[in-house]
């Protein structure tokens, strides 16, 4: 490798893909996207945390990558069994067909 | 061991209101006799135990926990039982068992009865807590309690207009005097910094000249509290309509023990009420007037129990002006006294009543002695006893009160006493020649169901006869130039029992000691409260005896009038304080409670209902639109944050 | 060399989360979000982090994106219906909101950030990433690695448990069995990839 990448440039991407996954949770309307979108951002998250581990010469900021995977197989897991569920309950997954969040 | 005689009654409410009905009657009456028993055994044991100390070091002090500390200022629940408090609590105890015994008969077919034992016995823990209170502040709680259990039990049958009236009544008339005990409290409070007894009394002298403005202010203010409680002038008039009670309650709170607690209170403090001698002269001035005024009133009526009425009131008068006149033992000892004659009046008068089911008019009454003869055997030595016959326990401490008075040069205030003992004789021997002598004046149905009452009655009426008997002997009034007629050297027994508390000669501080009578004068006085007592009596035989109409209303007419409704005092309240009050409590309710109070809430209330009907509109359901707003959100903080 | 890397994997990143989101078959978008992943892999490279490169490609590219794309055939989704006044209306908020912030983030590297350290020293200079992570991962972050296996049993259980349903009644009890085998199957899966 002859030099590294500026720090700021990853982290600059790093909040365009953030901006992305934001952006596709409030635009799309299949629960399953929405999903997706959100793994994108926890994607972004992980990208700034191994571009601040490589500034400061630490690993910390990589086990953080690795729990913060296994939270995603966890919310992932949960998750899907929840669509699967609302989907046998509703027979759709769009979300703005489902409002049981209203009291 | 202290703390569990007022503890005990309280546990006993506790245990009726658990177990409620499941306890039935029997049950409940054993639990709450019982616990009063109890109480009275461990007073017993209590008093005993301190008698076995050495007298200048009689005090037993209980404490159960703090209970406030701020800075330097500390409260204490805490429990005192010196001489004073101990005869206090056996009167309380002793005749509160008695009456309780007598309810169970009493009340025996009263719908209520749980409820009325479950009253009784607050009251006793209330009343044990003043008694036995070793701070103004633990008094304070225990003077509103008795307060609290008086309004319910004059109201206990509040479906009666009357008695839920009189029970209104009681309870305003006693804020007035409470407002002024707690005044005189904080004045306390903010010269010496403590409401302990102890140290109270101990800096009062070091931080009040004796006769200043300060001092005077704080006793006058005590005073009004007593005159409350204890139905002095000018607070009075609630006492007689608290005749609309049971007649048990009647006799125990009404006459033998609550209205007592303002003697005791302003015996209590009588070192602060001997360094304000204005203060002493008020509360003997006060007394005087009482005792005469309410005798008279008493001449007149005709309800049995109203009677017995203006009678406390009258006799709590004599204990006010033996404080007075500096004579504080004497006042207890009168209280004393007191309790148990008056209690028995009263359970007479309710046995009467019972017997007549329900009959309270003594125009309708007439030639029960030999109907009734148990009842009428208590009663006239009831009556003998508080006319002043010697050797019956009311000739002493009357006796003791008005030569206190005479040797303190109260001639004024003795004299009032004098026709107070001779009315006290007259009322009372009327009451009696119209209740029990004479022809039948009953009606027809009241003939068909005229009984003596039950054992259960008789005996606390038998034991209370006893008492009334030889309750005096404890204080015999003899001094030091008087032949002992007991074995006891150095004076009256329950003097010298109060001696710690009070001093020497029953009187306060040395400076305030009465001046001892010689020998003839306190003979002389003697034979003058007797004589004044026999010819109270005799009037009384001349114009009842035998007559059946009203012998003062018929020579007197205009007087008897005036008596009868007691010169219109009611009235005259009624039109300058009860109106006016009601007047702007009218006001206040329709402007300030209604708009300004009710419109703040109601206010508050439409601004929230308007607020959310906005908010409504964002609680979509759809998690979308939740996600948008919080990335707005989001937006506008990272924003700020670039703006800053 | 290096920045010639990074610019074709941060085009390819920017590019297939575009298309993620952009993509009206769910199908797709699940294949170009495999596709982002294994891109920000490479990045990891760049960034001298081995181990979490691989761990991306096996973990996220493998299993949780085959959770998704099962779970997409499961359902049998067609393309989506992006259509009407109310969904036309979310959607614009939605891209000026996301305009916005990038216009926020934009000022705030331009305004606000201070170029900083390049990089630091080697990390590992003997021994490779792995065995370095390993060693911090079991003596400093012991307890919280351990704890994750708790959070995963966790997830397994309400997995299991959600996707059940309340038993038999308004579906057949079939596909709901099928799904909490899927779901448990998946979780171990990931424990172990992990582990």
């Amino acid at each position: 490798m002859m030099h590294d990448i500026p720090l700021a440039w990853m982290l600059a991407l790093s909040a365009t893909v953030f901006v992305i996954g934001v952006v596709g949770v409030l635009v799309r309307r299949n629960a399953l996207v929405i999903f997706m979108s959100i793994e994108l951002m926890l994607n972004a998250g992980n990208l700034a945390f191994v571009a601040f581990s490589r500034a400061l010469g630490s690993l910390d900021g990589q086990v953080f990558v690795f729990f913060v995977m296994t939270v995603a197989a966890a919310e992932v897991a949960v998750g899907l069994a929840i669509i699967v569920n609302v989907f046998r309950l509703k027979e759709t997954i769009y979300v703005d067909e489902i409002n049981l969040l209203k009291g | 061991m202290l703390a569990l005689i007022p503890a005990l009654p309280l546990a006993a409410v506790a245990v009726n209101l658990i177990l409620g009905d499941r306890l039935g009657r029997r049950g409940t009456a054993f639990l709450a006799c019982g616990a009063v028993f109890a109480s009275f055994v461990l007073a017993a044991l209590s008093v005993i135990h301190l008698a076995s100390l050495p007298p200048g070091a009689r005090t037993m002090v209980a404490d159960v926990y703090t209970w406030m500390r701020v800075g330097d200022f500390k409260v204490d629940v805490a429990f005192l039982l010196d001489p004073l408090s101990s005869v206090m609590v056996l009167v309380v105890t002793g005749v509160g068992f008695l009456i309780h015994l007598y309810s169970v008969g009493y009340m025996a077919h009263d719908a209520s009865f749980r409820r009325f034992f479950l009253y009784l016995n607050l009251f006793m823990f209330a009343m044990l807590t003043l008694v036995l209170a070793k701070n103004f502040l633990v008094m304070f709680v225990g003077w509103e309690g008795v307060g609290l259990c008086s309004y319910l039990l004059i109201g206990f049958w509040m479906d009666r207009p009357s008695a839920a009236r009189a029970g209104m009544k009681a309870f305003v008339v006693n804020r007035i005097g409470d407002f002024g005990f707690l005044l005189g409290m904080l004045t306390l409070f903010a010269w010496t910094g403590s409401l302990d007894y102890e140290r109270v009394f101990a800096a009062a002298p070091i931080v009040f000249h004796p006769g200043t403005l300060a001092i005077t202010f704080a006793t006058l203010a005590l005073l009004l509290g007593a005159t409350g409680k204890s139905a002095q002038i000018p607070l009075y008039t609630w006492l007689p309509d608290a005749m609309e009670g049971p007649t048990p309650v009647s006799a125990l709170i009404h006459a033998a023990t609550m209205v007592t607690a303002g003697v005791y209170m302003v015996a209590r403090c009588h070192i602060l009420f001997t360094m304000a001698p204005f203060s002493l002269e008020t509360v003997a001035v006060i007394g005087a007037a009482t005792a005469l005024f309410a005798a008279t009133i008493g001449v007149a009526q005709n309800d049995i129990k109203r009677v017995l009425a203006y009678s406390t009131v009258s006799q709590l008068g004599y204990m006010f002006f033996a404080c007075g006149v500096g004579a504080f033992g004497a006042g207890i000892f009168h209280l004393m006294t007191h309790a148990f004659f008056k209690a028995l009046l009263f359970l007479g008068a309710g046995s009467v009543i019972h017997a007549l089911s329900g009959e309270q008019d003594m125009r309708k009454m007439g030639g029960l002695a030999s109907r009734l003869p148990w009842t009428h055997g208590v009663m006239l030595v009831a009556c003998v006893a508080i006319a002043g016959i010697p050797p019956f326990a009311g000739f002493f401490s009357k006796d003791e009160i008005l030569s206190a008075a005479f040797a303190s040069g109260h001639y004024g205030v003795w004299v009032a006493g004098l026709l107070g003992a001779v009315l006290t004789a007259f009322y009372m021997f009327r009451l009696y020649f119209l209740t029990f002598r004479g022809s039948s004046r009953l009606t027809h149905e009241a003939e068909h169901h005229l009984h003596e009452s039950p054992a259960v009655m008789v005996a606390p009426l038998v034991v209370l006869a006893a008492l009334s008997v030889v309750g005096g002997f404890v204080g015999l009034p003899f001094q030091e130039g008087g032949r002992r007629l007991t074995t006891l050297e150095g004076g009256a027994a329950l003097e010298r029992w109060l001696a710690p508390v009070f001093g020497e000669g029953g009187a306060a501080g040395a400076s305030h000691a009465v001046p001892h009578l010689s020998f003839t004068t306190e003979w002389a006085l003697i034979a003058v409260s007797v004589a004044a007592a026999a010819f109270g009596i005799a009037m009384a035989s001349r114009a009842y005896a035998k007559a059946a109409g009203e012998p003062i209303a018929e020579k007197a007419p205009r007087l008897y009038g005036l008596l009868e409704h007691k010169y219109w005092i009611d009235e005259l309240y009624d039109t300058i304080a009860v109106r006016p009050i009601r007047a702007l409590g009218d006001v206040l309710w329709r402007f300030w409670d209604e708009k300004i109070v009710d419109g703040t809430v109601n206010g508050v209330a439409y601004v929230v209902e308007w607020a959310s009907a906005v908010l409504r509109v964002f609680q979509t359901g759809f998690v979308g639109t939740y996600a948008l707003f919080l990335t707005l959100g989001v937006a506008a903080l990272i924003a700020h944050y670039l703006v800053r | 060399m290096t920045l010639a890397l990074f610019a074709a994997f941060a085009a390819l990143l920017v590019g297939c989360s575009l298309m993620v989101i952009l993509h009206r078959n769910p199908v797709a978008s699940a294949l170009f979000l495999v596709l982002a992943f294994c891109s920000l892999a490479g990045l990891y490279l760049l960034l001298h982090a081995e181990f979490v490169a691989m761990v991306q490609v096996i973990v996220y590219a493998g299993a949780i994106m085959v959770l998704f794309l099962f779970v997409i055939m499961y359902l049998n989704l067609r393309h989506d219906v992006e259509q009407g006044i109310a969904v036309a209306v979310r959607r614009g908020a939605g891209w000026i909101l996301g305009i916005l912030l990038l216009a926020e983030t934009v000022a705030f590297f331009k305004g606000r950030w201070a170029e900083g350290p390049v990089s630091a020293p080697d990390l590992a200079p003997v021994a490779g990433n792995t065995q370095a992570i390993g060693q911090v991962l079991y003596t400093r972050y012991l307890f919280p690695f351990e704890i994750t296996s708790v959070l995963l049993l966790v997830a397994m259980v309400g997995a299991v448990v959600i996707a059940k349903g309340r038993g038999p009644g308004l579906h057949p009890a079939a596909p709901a069995a099928d799904a909490a085998a899927d779901a448990k199957a998946a979780a171990p899966d990931h424990a172990g990839g992990e582990a």
